[in-house]
């Protein structure tokens, strides 16, 4: 076991892995953060994306000791402590762009990451953009239409 | 996953020792070795992590080339490249998606050296010069079949070192569930030479058109390639995304594109 130390979603944390330990069995499962989820497993889906120091990461193709010192922010952190929405958060709820849900954490971490490299885009460049983030339900035209709600409530 | 120790050096040399030492792996990006890791296909003793090393990380302009270290990401080489070396900036920032592009890194993408990666296109394309912790390796000699270079065990590259093209393109037919290239080429003038590399089609992995590279050379036009048999189809990879002899036609059409795309 090792002594990892990090930032998740604004708070210290200090804990011990095993060095194999994926970065989102860690969130998960040692810090009970949920809401980060493992779809495919194989680094194609996007739903465990997170952002670490800042730059989206997928959560399953990296061990939790690369993370070591890093500050890592999930879905969780997206929303304010009093639970009110993010903007981006917001936008997906107003402009249905979920079905089942499953995909939308990762989905919401990446458009969230492209707004701030873009805060402008346009619909071919949020499609091309969220071409890591899998949806089994299709409900991308919803996805997209959220993504540029949310750069418009941005300002 | 199978347990492993992990390790992260400050530098070449200590990674370098760390490599010898036992039944060890390098860590880059871990965009591939990861996933392999995932799947038990892989069983290191321990991973040398390399993100530790902040001599890899970095891109450096000289007079008509540029050196790329090896543990820059592919989105760093996208951003930065893209005025200067706009037909690199093009290949890394089309590689994977934005995930994978803040994380995987051309030494670890050319140390792997997957058959259908877009980064060996380039680096031969432009026949750039794989720098290690012990040698510089012209790209001819670096690229030996799937999977295989010219690395040591205990070898780490450093840095890429690129002739900057008076033209380049690369012109790649993604394969659409991973991203990779069904069939990618590089195109690139240097002087009177023109480089044509492919990735994704053959079964030895990146290898030089030089029916085309001498076509090209007489009339650099797409109109030159058209002329062209296709490679080999018996040469060319077939599994369930294509065919060899369609993988052999798109290399043809491939090549017309970035020839186009060159100006």
């Amino acid at each position: 076991m090792v002594e990892i130390s990090m930032t998740v979603n604004g708070k210290p944390v200090t804990a011990e892995v095993e060095p194999r330990t994926l970065l989102v069995t860690f969130l998960r499962e040692q810090l009970g953060l949920t809401g980060t989820h493992v779809g495919c497993d194989t680094s194609q889906c996007g739903a465990c994306n997170v952002h670490v120091d800042g730059v989206l990461a997928k959560s399953c193709t990296m061990l939790a000791v690369e993370a070591d010192g890093a500050e890592v922010v999930t879905i969780e952190g997206m929303a304010a402590p009093d639970g009110t929405l993010g903007v981006v958060q917001q936008a997906f709820q107003d402009h249905h762009g979920l079905q089942c849900g499953f995909c939308t954490p990762g989905m919401v971490m990446s458009a969230a990451a492209l707004l701030k490299e873009n805060p402008d885009p346009s619909e071919e460049e949020i499609r091309a953009f969220l071409e890591g983030n899998l949806c089994r339900c299709t409900g991308y035209h919803n996805i997209v239409k959220a993504v540029r709600a949310a750069a418009e409530a941005m300002g | 996953m199978y347990a492993f120790e992990f390790v992260k050096p400050k530098t070449v040399e200590e990674a370098v020792a760390a490599l010898r030492e036992s039944e060890a792996k390098a860590l880059a990006g871990g965009q591939t070795l990861i996933p392999t890791l995932k799947q038990r296909l892989a069983a290191p003793e321990k991973l040398v992590s390399l993100a530790g090393i902040e001599a890899l990380k970095g891109i450096r302009m000289g007079d008509g080339v540029v050196e790329i270290g090896a543990g820059t990401t592919h989105a760093t080489v996208a951003r930065e490249l893209a005025g200067s070396v706009p037909a690199l900036a093009a290949l890394a920032g089309d590689i994977g998606d934005p995930a994978v592009r803040n994380r995987g890194t051309i030494g670890g993408s050319l140390a792997n050296n997957d058959p259908s990666a877009d980064w060996p296109a380039a680096v031969l394309g432009t026949g750039a010069t794989v720098v290690t912790d012990r040698r510089e390796i012209a790209a001819d000699d670096f690229f030996q079949g799937l999977f295989t270079t010219a690395l040591e065990e205990d070898e780490i590259i450093t840095a890429v070192r690129f002739p900057i093209p008076e033209a380049a393109a690369y012109a790649k037919f993604d394969q659409p569930a991973s991203r990779f290239a069904l069939v990618g080429v590089f195109v690139a003038r240097l002087g009177g030479d023109v480089r044509v590399a492919v990735t994704g089609a053959s079964e030895n992995g990146v290898f030089r058109w030089q029916e085309a590279e001498a076509a090209l050379e007489a009339d650099f036009s797409p109109a030159a390639v058209e002329a062209l048999a296709p490679p080999p189809a018996e040469e060319m990879i077939s599994d369930l995304h294509g065919a060899g002899d369609y993988r052999a036609h798109l290399v043809k059409v491939m090549t017309k594109r970035a020839v186009a795309a060159c100006g």
